[in-house]
């Protein structure tokens, strides 16, 4: 399955919710903003939302200071 | 017609500073001319404001509103003064956040913070000592009330989550995340994102005294500008001060300000 992840072209070998992406990228899902095909996706729908070859996505993760 | 001191004159054919200022004050030291100090006599044209001030004076109550905006450029008052901007957690951030946007006149600000003022606060927020255990609404409330008397701030004390966020901000054009903590940080900007759809300006990777000019403003999502070099993480050993504090701070005021003139003025940048 090929995604877009922030902008790059990354290739995962089996299908992949959300939830699985972050583990995938080592990511606190608790941190991050996602925009899937420039959707938001809520925090709550990170384990129910599977992602599909093509699928673009926008993450940030926010580091602690302010 | 123009302005002198933001009250309507008839303009005249041959009207310069000098004219103008021996009619309407001419004590003043300080001419401000279309938001701009000047010191020369030049001609006025039809649309133009002036302001007259008379160095160390205090101004009436009736004439300070307008002396506080003077030295802004034509129509960026008209712009903000009845806008309102959202400003999630007034420490670091928040703080010196809440000040620009004071001193720039913007209507109305709520700011929502839980916490107190601490002294480990004063190395970076814009909080005196004798406010030390002051709730921080309230101190931050006071301090822009002695900087601009003309606002309207609404103070939220208590801790902002998912469930919260869409009730006491809905009201706000421009929201801005001044959180400390990360999982805070992303709530809110998810919340505002997903429910508010108005632009979200947020801040991630301030930490530290080093590489302030690796700061800067992008926008990865529409309507969420983020302001930081995004990895400077506060941490033990790498602690937050007021000068990178302070920057990402006025970089957000700076793309609030942005924002809101985008929407309603051709004024130059």
């Amino acid at each position: 399955m090929n995604l877009t992840v922030n902008g790059e072209s990354r290739t995962f070998e089996q299908p992949l919710s959300v939830h699985q992406l972050l583990t995938e990228l080592s990511l606190n899902e608790k941190r991050v903003v996602i925009e899937l095909n420039e959707a938001i996706v809520d925090k709550d729908s990170y384990i129910d939302t599977s992602l599909s070859d093509g699928d673009c996505l926008e993450i940030i993760q926010f580091v602690p200071g302010g | 017609m123009i302005k002198v001191n933001e009250k309507d004159v008839a303009w005249v054919d041959g009207m310069t500073l000098a004219t103008l200022r021996a009619q309407h004050k001419p004590d003043a030291d300080i001419t401000v001319y279309n938001g701009f100090p000047v010191v020369d006599d030049c001609p006025v044209t039809r649309g133009d404001r002036v302001c007259f001030i008379r160095r160390g004076e205090m101004p009436s109550a009736a004439e300070m509103r307008q002396l506080i905006v003077s030295r802004h450029s034509p129509a960026v008052y008209e712009a903000v003064c009845d806008r309102t901007v959202g400003i999630a957690g007034v420490g670091g951030l928040g703080s010196a956040l809440a000040i620009a946007l004071a001193r720039l006149s913007v209507g109305r600000l709520i700011i929502a913070d839980f916490d107190v003022v601490e002294p480990s606060n004063l190395n970076r927020q814009q909080y005196f000592c004798e406010q030390i255990g002051m709730r921080k609404v309230d101190a931050m409330k006071a301090n822009l009330e002695r900087i601009n008397p003309y606002l309207d701030v609404t103070i939220v004390a208590e801790r902002i989550d998912a469930g919260n966020i869409t009730a006491h901000f809905a009201a706000a054009d421009v929201l801005a995340e001044c959180f400390d903590n990360p999982e805070s940080k992303s709530v809110f900007v998810e919340t505002c994102l997903a429910e508010l759809h108005k632009p979200v300006v947020a801040v991630s990777g301030i930490a530290g005294y080093a590489d302030a000019d690796k700061l800067v403003c992008r926008e990865p999502m529409r309507n969420f500008y983020l302001i930081g070099d995004g990895v400077s993480a506060a941490q033990p050993g790498c602690g937050l001060m007021a000068p990178k504090v302070g920057i990402a701070a006025h970089m957000q005021a700076s793309k609030i300000l942005e924002l809101l003139l985008d929407h309603s003025t051709g004024a130059p940048k």
